[in-house]
């Protein structure tokens, strides 16, 4: 429960702190133990680490998954065989309600009343989000977060020229701003938050058209490319807030496998938000085996450019069902 | 290391703030001012509501303006639904109307060829009223004939050849599809396409303007039984419209 809460404090905006000696278990101080009288095969590692870099397998799958999840709305519409109608705000899918949490949320703090099909759409969408993931909503649908993903190989690619520089923001941001988006469409009646949501615009422009708006999305990509990395998923996004409450219990995600963890670091530097890989740090890792937290989206790039596997997907109890 | 000490007159020493300190200070601001970034940005919405500059006709059912803003879930399903395409998607232009879908009547006006109002049945969020059962119920706006002296009846002329619009379903061409009105073309001796198409029975009607046989001047009468679906504004052979919805909520009133 504990570990629970801290998970969540953490996706809240807390930084995570390095666990007391007493924290960590005794096999996990054997393994610390036993690998500290290891002498690392540097050569090796780095050929590892070089071979994993241009692993893509999860990240392929994704991208053809976003691709796909997105290409049905406009497929379902312009052919009008009606598979998913609708946007990733509310849709309908051979049929039955689906509605985004958060919109639903939203829509549902503005107009204060209870909808019943809107409840019955977002009680789906969790049900479904709980099982796969919460947060993979976003590395595996939302259209933007593709986006971003491309424009942070820009970013990247400009920092390393030293073009550009990353500015961070407090991670807190995202809380606050969550709350205050939750009190404006309270206050106001309106659903502010949809005004300059980049995942509702897209998702309306790639089934019904272009609109003026995806300027905006523009605006987003290039603020991301050249002054901060991923800066809406990682500091502003409620909609990623809202999967991550989902994600918090979620039974399918990333565990973090301690024994063959050189703490090279690779994981860290390609997550979208390094704090959930705290536990890979040399003396942070408090058991064996350390689910990965909250804010974790499942996008697999960690799994992908680990060299020696010990970061990998787990559907917790599916060993038992099966 | 990081700390160093200034010497303040009085022989008092004050810690200057380490660089650790100060890129947290830096990174604080840099927040708070992303933070009103992202909000005024968002609060921009509010102001094209205020001025209602573009007052836009609603699919039928839709809730009093306010509400509709908040209800709607901008998902576009009223949209995918329409056998004659008339519903449209708010843009950025539109504020906190962003998504919430509109009727440009002149270019294609709803004529209820679906029957059933397949948009309100397909709205999630009931932002299109569920209460809503006849195309009879409903109060998108009212016709006005706001040019009287472009219309055709009111100078006894006729009309031949295609009308003004895109879609159209003309129940004795084809009793469930809506077809092409320029397939559809005209040879009217006096001009009554807005009475003739008007898809609600007793909205409408084309009063005499004139007591002598030979003269055929007529004036079309919209009645209180308009639901204001826009058919009349679309069909009208007069460039501009001679005659045209008003919204409801750009009516004062709203029902």
């Amino acid at each position: 429960m504990s570990a629970l809460f801290k998970s969540l404090l953490i996706m809240f905006g807390r930084d995570p702190v390095k666990p007391a000696p007493e924290q960590i278990s005794p096999e996990a101080k054997r393994i610390y133990d036993h690998n500290r009288m290891q002498k690392v095969d540097s050569r090796a590692l780095r050929a590892d680490m070089q071979a994993a870099e241009k692993n893509h397998r999860w990240r392929n799958r994704r991208w053809i998954v976003v691709i796909l999840i997105n290409l049905l709305f406009v497929i379902s519409y312009h052919f009008d065989v009606q598979l998913v109608e609708g946007a990733l705000t509310a849709s309908r899918v051979v049929g039955f309600h689906l509605a985004d949490l958060n919109s639903a949320v939203q829509v549902t703090l503005a107009y204060k009343h209870i909808v019943i099909n809107l409840v019955i759409g977002a009680v789906t969408v969790l049900i479904l989000w709980w099982l796969a993931g919460g947060r993979s909503f976003c590395a595996w649908v939302c259209p933007y977060h593709l986006l971003a993903e491309w424009a942070e190989k820009l970013h990247l690619a400009l920092v390393t020229r030293k073009i550009v520089t990353d500015h961070t923001f407090h991670r807190g941001l995202r809380t606050v701003l969550y709350v205050l988006f939750a009190l404006l469409a309270v206050l106001m009646g309106y659903t502010v938050f949809e005004m300059i949501s980049p995942v509702g615009i897209l998702s309306r422009a790639i089934t019904y058209g272009p609109s003026l708006a995806l300027g905006w999305v523009v605006v987003l990509l290039l603020f991301e490319v050249f002054y901060s990395r991923r800066a809406w998923c990682r500091y502003i996004c409620p909609i990623g807030m809202t999967y991550g409450l989902v994600s918090t219990v979620s039974p399918t995600r990333v565990v973090y496998h301690l024994e063959a963890c050189h703490h090279e670091g690779q994981c860290r530097k390609v997550c979208l938000v390094p704090h959930v890989l705290d536990c890979v740090i040399k003396g942070r890792a408090t058991d064996v085996k350390v689910p990965i937290g909250a804010d974790c989206t499942r996008c697999g790039l960690c799994v992908d450019v680990c060299p020696t596997h010990s970061l990998r997907f787990k559907v917790k109890g599916l060993e038992r069902l099966l | 290391m990081n700390t160093s000490t200034d010497h303040l007159p009085g022989g008092k020493t004050a810690k200057l703030p380490s660089r650790r300190q100060q890129e947290a200070r830096r990174r604080f601001l840099r927040s708070l001012l992303l933070a009103t970034g992202i909000l005024g940005t968002a609060s921009l919405g509010f102001i094209p509501l205020p001025a209602r500059s573009q007052a836009r006709l609603r699919p039928p059912g839709a809730l009093h303006e306010d509400e509709l803003l908040s209800a709607c879930i901008k998902c576009g399903q009223c949209l995918q639904v329409c056998p004659v395409q008339a519903i449209k998607l708010a843009d950025l232009d539109d504020g906190f109307g962003i998504g919430v879908p509109y009727i440009e009547a002149r270019q294609q006006a709803c004529d209820f060829c679906c029957d059933v109002l397949q948009c309100v049945l397909a709205c999630p969020t009931g932002a299109l009223d569920h209460a809503l059962n006849t195309k009879e119920q409903v109060r998108m706006g009212m016709a006005r004939l706001t040019r009287p002296q472009a219309c055709l009846a009111v100078q006894g002329q006729g009309c031949k050849g295609p009308a003004h619009g895109r879609l159209h379903r003309y129940p004795k061409v084809d009793r469930w599809n809506p077809v092409r009105i320029t397939d559809h073309p005209y040879d009217l001796e006096v001009c009554d396409l807005c009475v003739r198409e008007c898809p609600i029975e007793h909205a409408i009607t084309l009063e005499p303007l004139a007591t002598e046989q030979d003269d055929r001047r007529g004036i079309p009468v919209v009645q209180q039984a308009c639901v204001g679906c826009g058919m009349c504004e679309m069909i009208c052979p007069a460039e501009p419209a001679a005659i045209v919805v008003i919204p409801r909520q750009a009516q004062g009133n709203p029902a």
